[in-house]
């Protein structure tokens, strides 16, 4: 499976997760291929921001909202809940700042989608079980010193993650290395051993958004509820 | 609403007469009537919706493209403006007009005031960004244009733009709005300051009465022009322009002839400015670009205006070395737009250029523009 059809695989599965007529806001959004699809398919509302200076102006250029930004300095600018679903794909692993980024996402949306590539898949455990080296695979195609990807996670050690932070998982798509898809929630053993690529739909427990319309405007005010 | 319109072949430019329309001005005063000279390229289609407005700097003027009888030379923006250019006249209708308080044939102090047969010069009223839009919203509405799809500039251009979005949200579609800023910064105010006090410490300013005896103040306002050059480009760009290389010698003079090409080309451009520019009009534009503040108040009056403004689109483009408005200004404006969940593009371009950047050549400016004004008018046109 090469990088594109990678990227087109995770982006239909992310079009999947999402209903119509939705307002998006698409992190690190590239040339803006995934709103464009959103925004033919899903009749959504697209904002992007995109930190690659020629990747944003391609995007601007071709009519989508798109900031030229830092998602990590840049994020606090939106308001609470001001989108349906923040999407963040192929990127968490390259984050300063993973869970910083997470609790930010559900902030800004009410929903989150975050797909990433799987440390735990048994082809990289392999790998450094036997060379004794980093991995280098398909999906991670770097090696140690120049790779963007600074924080390497499992599924499992997401699910903790999550389980921390109170974040709900409501759905959650596994992809293998042959690009076979499965429920990840629905698989109970080995799924941090053959999941290739995960993509998960995430909102926070006992989440209450609590919308007050006017004529032209609607506010919304986040409630969340810890356990 | 009465407008009277003319051509003036001399200025090669239509001239919009607003008589007896006693337009109140920000300052309180009121302007009985006024002329806007200005420029259109293109032809307006038959639902006008495809007429653009741009808006020019603090030293440009009505000539976007085309010849300018004032220099002899192509227009400010021709690069950009024309058939097949990012902003395209075979498809827009572009209208560019002198700012009042100008000095190319729109009402301003080198004008003779109304009913009499002396100029205006320091007795002209202070004026800000908000009436050059007022004035500009006037000249629409008397061309029979409903709605703007676009309004574009640059510098004090940007300035206008985004006074625009602020005060007529609901005759206009979206705004490009380039090396701006919501404020005009205190570095800034000090530089127009220095400027204005050379004009005015030359002998020959005489409080703006400097026509009466058929002269000019030269030597203020060139230098004036000098230290605002400065400004629009960038330590990087100069040295690699002019680095320390000598003009016509090879070796220092030990005097204070322009040795160096910098000094040499500072001074040409002092020279041929006052040969296009009124020194007053320099003065009052300067000052309205230093009152111009929506730091505190743009959030306000995009959130709780009492016009429509969801709809509009906002495209803001900044310059890695532009300094005097740096791209942190930019950004501020971004940010309130994006707080306000509005829909908004931004671009810093990578141009070691300076402030100048948006008048040169950018490709990637180009493009942005060019991108952004066809899918956006093709998402209108459907």
């Amino acid at each position: 499976m090469n990088k594109i059809n990678s990227i087109r695989k995770d982006w239909s599965l992310i079009e999947t997760l999402i209903a119509e007529d939705r307002k998006i806001l698409d992190i690190g959004c590239g040339d803006g291929g995934l709103m464009e699809q959103l925004e033919n398919n899903r009749n959504a509302i697209t904002h992007g921001i995109e930190l690659n200076r020629d990747l944003a102006a391609n995007a601007i250029a071709r009519g989508f909202n798109v900031v030229h930004g830092n998602a990590e300095l840049d994020l606090s600018q939106y308001s609470n809940n001001s989108f349906d679903y923040v999407i963040l794909s192929q990127t968490l692993q390259a984050m300063m700042k993973p869970k910083d980024i997470l609790s930010e996402l559900l902030r800004i949306g009410s929903k989150a989608i975050v797909s990433f590539p799987n440390f735990g898949h048994w082809k990289i455990r392999l790998q450094l079980l036997i060379s004794g080296k980093m991995p280098v695979t398909e999906s991670l195609p770097y090696t140690w010193y120049d790779t963007p990807n600074i924080h390497f996670f499992t599924i499992k050690d997401f699910l903790n993650l999550c389980n921390e932070m109170n974040i709900v998982i409501e759905k959650s798509i596994g992809l293998t290395s042959k690009g076979k898809q499965f429920d990840i929630s629905e698989s109970v053993t080995g799924v941090n051993f053959f999941t290739h690529e995960a993509i998960f739909l995430l909102s926070y427990k006992n989440y209450e958004p609590i919308k007050i319309k006017s004529s032209k405007k609607v506010f919304a005010k986040n409630s969340v509820i810890a356990n | 609403m009465k407008t009277r319109f003319t051509t003036d072949t001399k200025l090669e430019s239509e001239i919009a007469y607003f008589e007896n329309i006693n337009l109140k001005i920000e300052s309180g005063d009121i302007i009985d009537s006024f002329k806007l000279a200005f420029k259109t390229y293109g032809k307006l289609n038959a639902d006008k919706t495809n007429a653009i407005l741009v808006c020019h700097a603090l030293t440009g003027d009505q000539y976007v493209a085309g010849n300018n009888p004032i220099t002899g030379r192509e227009g400010w923006w021709s690069r950009m403006v024309g058939p097949n250019k990012p902003i395209d006249t075979n498809k827009f209708f572009v209208i560019c007009s002198n700012v009042l308080g100008g000095c190319a044939g729109s009402t301003g102090p080198k004008e003779l005031q109304n009913g009499s047969d002396v100029a205006y010069g320091g007795n002209f009223p202070s004026i800000t960004i908000k009436d050059m839009v007022k004035a500009q919203s006037l000249l629409i509405e008397s061309l029979n244009i409903e709605k703007l799809f676009s309004v574009i500039g640059g510098s004090m251009g940007a300035m206008q733009a985004l006074q625009w979005a602020i005060d007529f949200p609901d005759k206009i579609l979206n705004i490009i709005h380039i090396a701006g800023a919501l404020k005009h910064s205190a570095q800034n105010i000090a530089f127009h300051e220095v400027g204005r006090q050379a004009i005015m410490s030359d002998p020959i300013w005489k409080n703006g009465k400097y026509f009466e005896n058929n002269e000019v103040p030269e030597r203020g306002l060139s230098v004036a022009r000098m230290i605002a050059h400065i400004t629009y480009l960038s330590e990087n760009a100069m040295h690699r322009k002019f680095g320390r290389k000598l003009q016509s010698r090879d070796i220092i003079s030990f005097g204070f002839d322009a040795d160096f090409q910098v000094e040499s080309y500072l001074r040409y451009q002092g020279k041929s400015f006052v040969e296009r520019f009124d020194a007053n009009s320099y003065l009052y534009l300067t000052r309205a670009m230093d009152y111009f503040d929506h730091d505190e108040t743009f959030r306000k009056n995009i959130e709780f205006s009492h016009n429509p403004n969801n709809h509009l689109k906002y495209l803001i483009v900044s310059f890695t070395s532009d300094w005097l408005f740096p791209t942190i200004e930019s950004k501020m404006i971004v940010n309130q737009l994006n707080s306000l969940s509005r829909e908004v593009s931004f671009l810093e371009i990578d141009t070691d250029k300076g402030h100048d950047s948006f008048l040169l050549e950018e490709p990637q400016l180009d493009d942005v523009i060019k991108g952004f004004l066809t899918n956006n008018f093709a998402k209108i046109d459907e």
